[in-house]
């Protein structure tokens, strides 16, 4: 009643004694219990999840009271797993516990921003009675106005100001951008659409609409792993973190799974009851490891050599001294380990060429349809060269044989594997070796002789190279095979790997039998777990294919519990077939222009200027080397005017003008329009744009960033996106290289700075893109919007509800894109109207289009043949965009729907009865016009329940058409995968009440089932549909010229690439004690996926910012101490960080996590004079040619699909202390003298004027001042 | 005369009333901020000197005038100790842990203002009551020179008469009047002393109030029951 009055029976608290009088019992009042039960109160709970970055799909109760969002908990409403298998529940980690303090946070942005620069300007040209189309290009046309916003981007300045004026600036911008130098120069980034569809989508469909490009995230992440294409054509398929489970021995190698997979980690210690053997691969004791029984401390970046030596063990013991019947037969029907290669003369001996082909035989095999796409085997009954079925010669123009079943018209065909004992005679082939430089390591092998078309060619298996490759003796004689494993001379002996690895050959061989014994035993159910610690480094496909032949030897791909399990990057979007068309507007305009990441931005930040890797170093001895001598971006312009990799901006002239003029010249058909594109292509009249890189017109101008930190941490040479791209502060430390000059692409003398003219961040927090970008957007963060949510790890689909409103001025990523449709459509009627725009796409896998140039490159430009569009030169495209209507077009489902259906992966179906029951469940547009009686797309639920209603993993009926279309091309039935849940169809209002398991679909190679948990390649194996490679199957041999002129045939050991990035800065630390180290940058555990770095909660955790780890040896050779400032420098750029001195670290490596922001605890460079940098003020992406291969089966383009890789760990620093004395806060005025010093000093200082007053100012209606002409920076 | 009989006669009435009035009802109503803000978490070395010696002092001098005022004359005859005797004692004990309070005052004042940690998580209000509590202890010590001459004269009047004032005080019967040989110094420092228990409920003082004493003899376990007393 009242805590005084309750003092006053102070001395009869004691009711009761017990215990002899250790305890006591009071009537005490308990009314500050209420305390604590408020604080876990609520009014309302919601189901949302984490959005943009996080892999972990988990469903979490968002609890609501007075109207904020107070705290959230693990749901555990899962449906059931399978009888035998942990359930999925409680999924979550501390990450996403801690997000809903980021709906309030000082890092909140709160309301739209824009530099106040930039807003001083606009004004004033409105306030000349210029419309907003002419106000900008006033701007932009006077160079001193442009660089008074673009040369302060990064220091602040921001003003708040009103959605309306923002909205039409963009609007302005687009508008003028592609009238003046064409739609590809409006350029979009936003990553991971599973985590998010609807936000996604919302960016990349406006881009759709306008013709805009939406770049790829996924390999510029460096998640893609490109084995994974090239080995089964499949971008990223693996299984969901239940098989692990199933698995009877497993391997994890660079993939942290309690720190990065927290909500999966419990299967990985659940399996270890039922006596599964684990082995964990790491440099550094990282936390997966302490669940391992046996740790292999491998050094960094050498993974391949372990695995190669693993496989080297499973041949000898499994194949050769005994035949392992499984292994066996599962290479024969499931791997090209029988298919036949051809080799060509090198030096004394031969070189492995590419694979026999059906149309290589006079009467090609019988094959009237694409017989140069068919691959041979040599029929052990017959005897006779038969063309077994798969090969993706009979994927396209037939019907019927596109399967992987082992016969011809009822016969059996078994395929040889070996021809040994079949040989004609036994010959030296020079396999590629990188070891020490490059190198032709010759081994013999048996060979068949063959005459084709009258020419006597020597023929092999890929099993006979592979065992020879792997450096086995098999009695043949000569050198580079080993006949024991404790040779270390021969490469991927045992022996051998512990030099290089530093792992103990004792355990390389047994964990190699174990492996191999288990996956015997149990049909295949061994397998590693795999991740970024290997996959984001230069040569990561070795490493990847290592383990891969691994799991094919051993027949664990495609078996529950076995195959390969790679966590990077999730780029899951369960519903791809729903998505897709309305992601990039296929209801509207198809094609659709799409550019890799990688090669753009390793483009337009001018990186490539700065090469330090020549291509030719990385050539083998024994290739063609047609190019030799072009450098890496030179390989990357040749890619592109083949139709291989995607190019954007195309051409060096607008493509709207390209249509206009070609009409002009009387064109009138689109093929009239390729056709003249084609000739002047030809005459040099037209280029592409890569050709002139730094030439004006063909800047990228414009770009959208949302649900992204593009320049804070995805950028890998982030100096350089701050000097080239943003014209910004930079901390790049060299000047660009004369040796990077190239044959195909033009050097202007004067690097361009400040490419972009508008950069639009929409985020909600304010990190170091919207710190860089010219005007910021607050959005909706993930617990205020209703989205979708899907991960590979587990087989359910999430929504993501608006548990509150979005906070401030947000607004949802759906409503801010619509917003700028709206302001672009009002603008775009008067100053575009309707126009023609012409796409170059290049010849995009799954398509037809994959079927290119089969026999070898064939390069136009060289006159070596004719350019044909879609064939030696991209596909060539005509759309005609309305633009006045793109407002009507984004908020309604289109008629291409119904005209054109669906697709995905090669298979069509129609979607009118889906089209149908959308506009009785969305509603229809009721406002007369183009988009009359279409089902809308007005909000984000309708868009999710759109989405919902197309695609075959939430629409059983869907399910159903994508297996028939299939098994038209299978010649079997798979509909039985699907057909008990034929009837289901989930809604959005479905998802929200509980998550729903997804339906089999041929979008996947796993299957959804009561029996089995979904595993990659699993229909591959059991239902026989062929992997989407040149021979259908699994491909150890990679036969493209250029595979084979980088000598990458056959997975072989490559040592990281030496990037040089240390040379010539050595004098800059003036003989200060300093160490070399690898520059490593994996995962962080407080700040990746749910939640940023800068979260407080997090960063209360461990040291409160930015810290890289140092082993406690190399610390103390140069006197570093625990938590001591240290700052880390290349040519790259430096920065500066506490550093963490650990026993767990080893020597000769530091590793900064990623993500850490410069927002937070980062001090200046003392060597750059610039704000301390990120984990890639140090890094330089660099690109590979293998990466850039196209039109060629598995190794053809696919958005996220293939292509350049920006990795990341191949890098070397300069790592020094920092007295606590020099740390420079760079806490000062920003003066004129320092705004023009936009480089470090010494670093080519540029020619800038000196800012002036802005004559405009004086003009300005708005008040004087608005925005400060010098912040704080 | 009228303002005499305001201040040593009226507002004696009027703080100790808001004194134990208003820590009642913030006790009552405001048990989460019933506290004593500690703020070690941010800054221990300058605490554990500046607070200790500040607590020490400022607890023997609060004893030494409780004692020393409210003790009625009779009874320190009877136990034997002479006025001269008192006053000796009072100013001996008074210099020595007033310059104690003093200087761990002065740490306190120095860390609170000075250390960035703790100063932005200073309110006004920590501010405003270390100062006055440092001045009226300025004004306290001030007093020990005159009170000091006192003594050298034998004249013990001055202490007789606070302390007859503020037993009239304490017994409803006060008598400004009582004052008015007094020094200037010890009225200034008498009315910054009233004026300390008129602030003290709105201050982190409060917790003067709780000091856990019971703590050290508490038992292992303390259950407190669930039923409520009526219902027994």
């Amino acid at each position: 009643m009242s805590h005084f009055l309750d003092r006053l029976r102070f001395f009869k608290r004691i009711e009761g004694k017990f215990s002899s009088g250790h305890g006591i019992t009071t009537s005490e009042d308990r009314q500050w219990e209420d305390a604590y039960r408020n604080r876990w109160r609520f009014d309302k709970v919601v189901r949302s999840t984490h959005g943009v970055n996080c892999t972990g799909g988990c469903s979490w109760n968002i609890h609501v009271k007075n109207g904020l969002v107070a705290f959230e908990m693990q749901a555990t409403d899962y449906p059931r797993t399978r009888a035998d298998l942990p359930d999925h529940e409680p999924r979550g980690c501390q990450r996403g516990a801690s997000y809903s303090w980021y709906l309030y946070s000082p890092h909140r942005v709160k309301y739209p921003l824009i530099r106040g620069r930039l807003l001083d300007l606009y004004r004033a040209e409105r306030a000349r009675g210029l419309d907003p189309v002419e106000a900008w290009r006033a701007i932009q046309k006077d160079p001193e106005k442009r660089r008074r916003y673009t040369a302060v981007r990064g220091l602040g300045g921001f003003v708040r100001a009103e959605w309306d004026e923002l909205v039409e600036i963009i609007a302005a911008a687009n508008v003028y951008t592609i009238d003046r130098y064409g739609p590809d120069r409006v350029i979009g980034f936003s990553p991971i659409p599973a985590m998010s569809m609807i936000s996604y989508a919302a960016g990349t469909r406006y881009l759709g609409l306008i013709g805009g490009v939406p770049l790829s995230f996924y390999d510029w992440y460096a998640d893609l792993p490109p084995s994974s294409p090239q080995t089964w054509g499949e971008q990223t398929d693996v299984p969901e973190s239940a098989d692990w489970y199933n698995a009877g021995y497993i391997i994890v190698c660079g993939a942290n799974l309690p720190m990065t997979r927290t909500p999966d980690a419990h299967f990985y210690t659940e399996v270890r009851y039922k006596g599964t053997k684990v082995v964990a691969v790491a440099p550094d004791y990282a936390e997966y490891v302490k669940f391992a029984d046996l740790w292999m401390p491998v050094k960094q970046g050498t993974d391949s050599a372990l695995f190669l030596a693993m496989g080297h063990v499973v041949l000898k013991e499994f194949f050769l001294d005994r035949e392992e019947a499984y292994f066996s037969e599962y290479a024969r029907a499931y791997t090209d380990l029988p298919m036949l290669v051809r080799l060509r003369p090198h030096g004394d001996g031969y070189a492995f060429d590419r694979l026999l082909r059906a149309s290589d035989f006079d009467d090609g095999l019988g094959e009237a349809n694409n017989p140069e796409w068919k691959a041979v085997v040599l029929d052990e009954d017959s005897g006779d060269y038969v063309v077994p079925n798969g090969s993706i010669g009979f994927r396209w123009g037939e019907e019927g044989r596109w399967n992987l079943k082992l016969e011809r018209d009822g016969t059996r065909i078994r395929p040889r594997l070996s021809l040994l004992g079949q040989a004609h005679e036994v010959v030296e082939v020079s396999f590629p070796d990188f070891e020490l430089g490059p190198a032709a390591l010759p081994r013999r092998l048996p060979a068949r002789k063959l005459t084709l078309h009258g020419q006597e060619i020597l023929v092999a298996t890929v099993f006979d190279l592979q065992v020879a490759q792997y450096g086995v003796d098999r009695g043949l004689g000569g050198a580079h095979v080993a006949a024991r494993y404790e040779d270390p001379d021969v490469p991927y002996t045992p022996a051998w790997a512990e030099c290089v690895t530093g792992v103990k050959r004792a355990d390389i061989i047994r964990t190699a039998r174990e492996f191999a014994d288990n996956a015997a035993k149990t049909l295949g159910k061994s397998m590693v777990i795999l991740g970024a610690g290997i996959n984001h480094w230069y040569h990561s496909d070795m490493s990847y294919r290592s383990i891969m032949n691994l799991l094919h030897l051993c027949g664990c791909v495609g078996q529950s519990g076995g195959g390969w399990a790679h966590y990077v990057g999730q780029e899951k979007v369960r519903p791809q077939a729903g998505f897709a068309p309305i992601a990039f507007a296929l209801d509207w305009h198809r094609p659709v222009r799409q550019m890799n990441g990688t090669s753009f931005w390793y483009f337009h930040t001018d990186q490539w200027r700065y090469e330090r890797l020549a291509a030719d170093s990385l050539l083998a001895p024994t290739a063609r080397g047609r190019y030799r001598g072009h450098t890496l971006a030179d390989y990357n312009v040749v890619s592109q005017r083949l139709g291989w990799l995607p190019s954007a901006p195309h051409f060096n002239k607008n493509p709207l003008a390209i249509c206009a003029e070609a009409e002009a010249a009387g064109a009138e058909t689109e093929q009239e329009i390729v056709n003249r594109l084609v000739g002047r292509l030809k005459s040099g009249e037209v280029r592409f744009s890569a050709e002139d890189i730094d030439a004006p017109e063909n800047w990228p101008r414009n770009l959208f960033v949302w649900r992204s930190n593009l320049i804070g941490t995805s950028a890998k040479g982030h100096e350089y996106f701050l000097k080239h791209l943003l014209g910004a502060q930079n901390g790049v430390m060299q000047d660009p290289l004369e040796g990077a000059r190239g044959t195909e692409t033009r050097w202007r003398d004067e690097a361009p700075i400040g490419k972009l003219d508008l950069m639009v961040d929409i985020n909600f927090r304010l990190n170091s893109t919207g710190a860089h970008s010219d005007i910021v957007l607050p959005t909706a963060t993930w617990y205020e919007k209703n989205d979708l949510n899907t991960t590979d790890m587990h087989p359910f689909i999430h929504p993501l509800t608006e548990a509150v409103n979005p906070g401030w001025e947000s607004r949802s990523d759906w409503q801010i894109f619509r917003n700028i449709a709206r302001a672009f459509a009002a603008l775009a009627g008067k100053h575009l109207g309707k126009r023609k725009d012409l796409l170059a796409i290049p010849l995009m896998h799954d398509s037809a289009f994959e079927l290119g140039q089969a026999m070898g490159v064939c390069d136009w430009k060289r006159g070596e043949c004719e350019p044909v569009p879609g064939k030696t030169l991209p596909l060539l495209k005509v759309v005609e965009r309305d633009y006045g209507e793109t407002y009507k077009k984004f908020c309604a489902l289109g008629p291409l729907m119904v005209s054109q259906g669906n697709n995905v992966k090669g298979l069509s179906w129609n979607t009118e009865e889906e089209y149908e029951r959308l506009k009785v469940q969305n509603g229809t547009i009721t406002e007369p016009g183009s988009t009359f009686g279409m089902p809308s797309l007005g909000n984000d639920i309708q868009v999710c329940d759109a989405i919902l209603g197309l695609a075959p993993e939430t629409n059983g009926e869907v399910a159903h058409k994508g297996w028939e279309a299939l098994g038209k091309k299978t010649g079997t039935d798979h509909t039985h995968l699907s057909s008990g849940r034929r009837e289901d169809k989930l809604v959005f209002k479905d998802l929200v009440v509980q998550p729903r398991k997804i339906i089999t679909s041929p979008t996947w190679s796993g299957v959804e089932s009561d029996k089995v948990s979904y595993n990659a390649g699993y229909t591959n194996v059991h239902e026989r549909i062929p992997f989407r490679t040149l021979t259908g199957r699994a491909h150890f041999y990679q036969d493209h010229e250029w595979m084979l002129d980088f000598g990458e045939g056959f997975c072989t050991f490559r040592p990281s690439a030496d990037l040089r990035a240390t040379e010539g800065i050595r004098d800059r630390i003036k003989g200060k004690p300093h160490l070399l180290l690898n520059w490593i940058t994996p995962h962080s555990k407080w700040g990746i996926h749910s939640t940023f770095n800068d979260n407080l909660t997090m960063l209360t955790l461990f040291r409160g910012g930015p810290v890289v780890w140092v082993s406690e040896i190399d610390a103390k050779s140069i006197g570093l101490a625990d938590n001591d400032w240290v700052e880390a420098l290349n040519v790259n750029g430096a920065t500066v960080a506490r550093v963490v001195v650990s026993q767990r670290i080893p020597e000769g490596m530091a590793m900064m996590y990623h993500a850490q922001e410069k927002i937070v605890n980062v001090p200046g460079s003392n060597t750059t004079g610039k704000r301390g940098g990120i984990l890639n003020s140090v890094t330089r992406v660099v690109v590979k040619p293998t990466h850039m291969i196209g039109g060629y089966a598995q190794l053809a383009y696919g958005f996220n699909y293939y292509g350049t890789v920006g990795s990341q760990r191949d890098e070397y620093v300069l790592l020094h202390k920092i007295e606590d004395a020099a740390i420079d806060w760079l806490e000062r005025p920003l003066t004129p003298e320092r705004e023009r010093q936009l480089n470090p000093p010494g670093i080519g200082d540029l020619d800038v004027p000196e800012p002036l007053p802005l004559a405009a100012r004086e003009q300005s209606p708005e008040p004087q001042g608005l925005s400060p002409a010098y912040g704080r920076t | 005369m009228r303002l005499q009989q305001f201040f040593f006669g009226i507002y004696p009435y009027i703080a100790l009333s808001v004194f134990f009035l208003g820590s009642l009802i913030r006790f009552d109503r405001e048990q989460y901020t019933w506290k004593a803000d500690s703020s070690q978490l941010l800054e221990r070395k300058q605490l554990r000197l500046g607070s200790n010696l500040f607590h020490i002092g400022i607890l023997v001098l609060f004893a030494g005038h409780f004692v020393g005022l409210l003790t009625p004359h009779a009874v320190w005859a009877v136990i034997g100790v002479s006025d001269e005797a008192h006053q000796s004692l009072a100013i001996g004990v008074g210099a020595l842990f007033g310059v104690l309070c003093m200087i761990g005052g002065v740490v306190l004042w120095r860390r609170r203002m000075y250390n960035p940690r703790v100063r932005a998580t200073s309110r006004l209000m920590d501010i405003f009551i270390l100062d006055w509590l440092l001045v009226t202890l300025g004004f306290g010590l001030s007093t020990i020179p005159v009170s000091v001459y006192h003594a050298f004269h034998g004249d013990v009047s001055a202490m007789v008469l606070l302390a007859d004032w503020a037993q009239s005080v304490v017994s409803f019967r006060a008598d400004a009047g009582l004052l008015d040989g007094v020094g200037l110094i010890y009225k200034v420092h008498l009315f910054f002393g009233l004026t300390v228990f008129l602030l003290f409920p709105f201050t982190r003082l409060v917790h003067a109030w709780s000091v856990p004493l019971t703590y050290l003899f508490r038992p292992y376990q303390i259950v407190r029951t669930k039923l409520v007393r009526y219902h027994r």
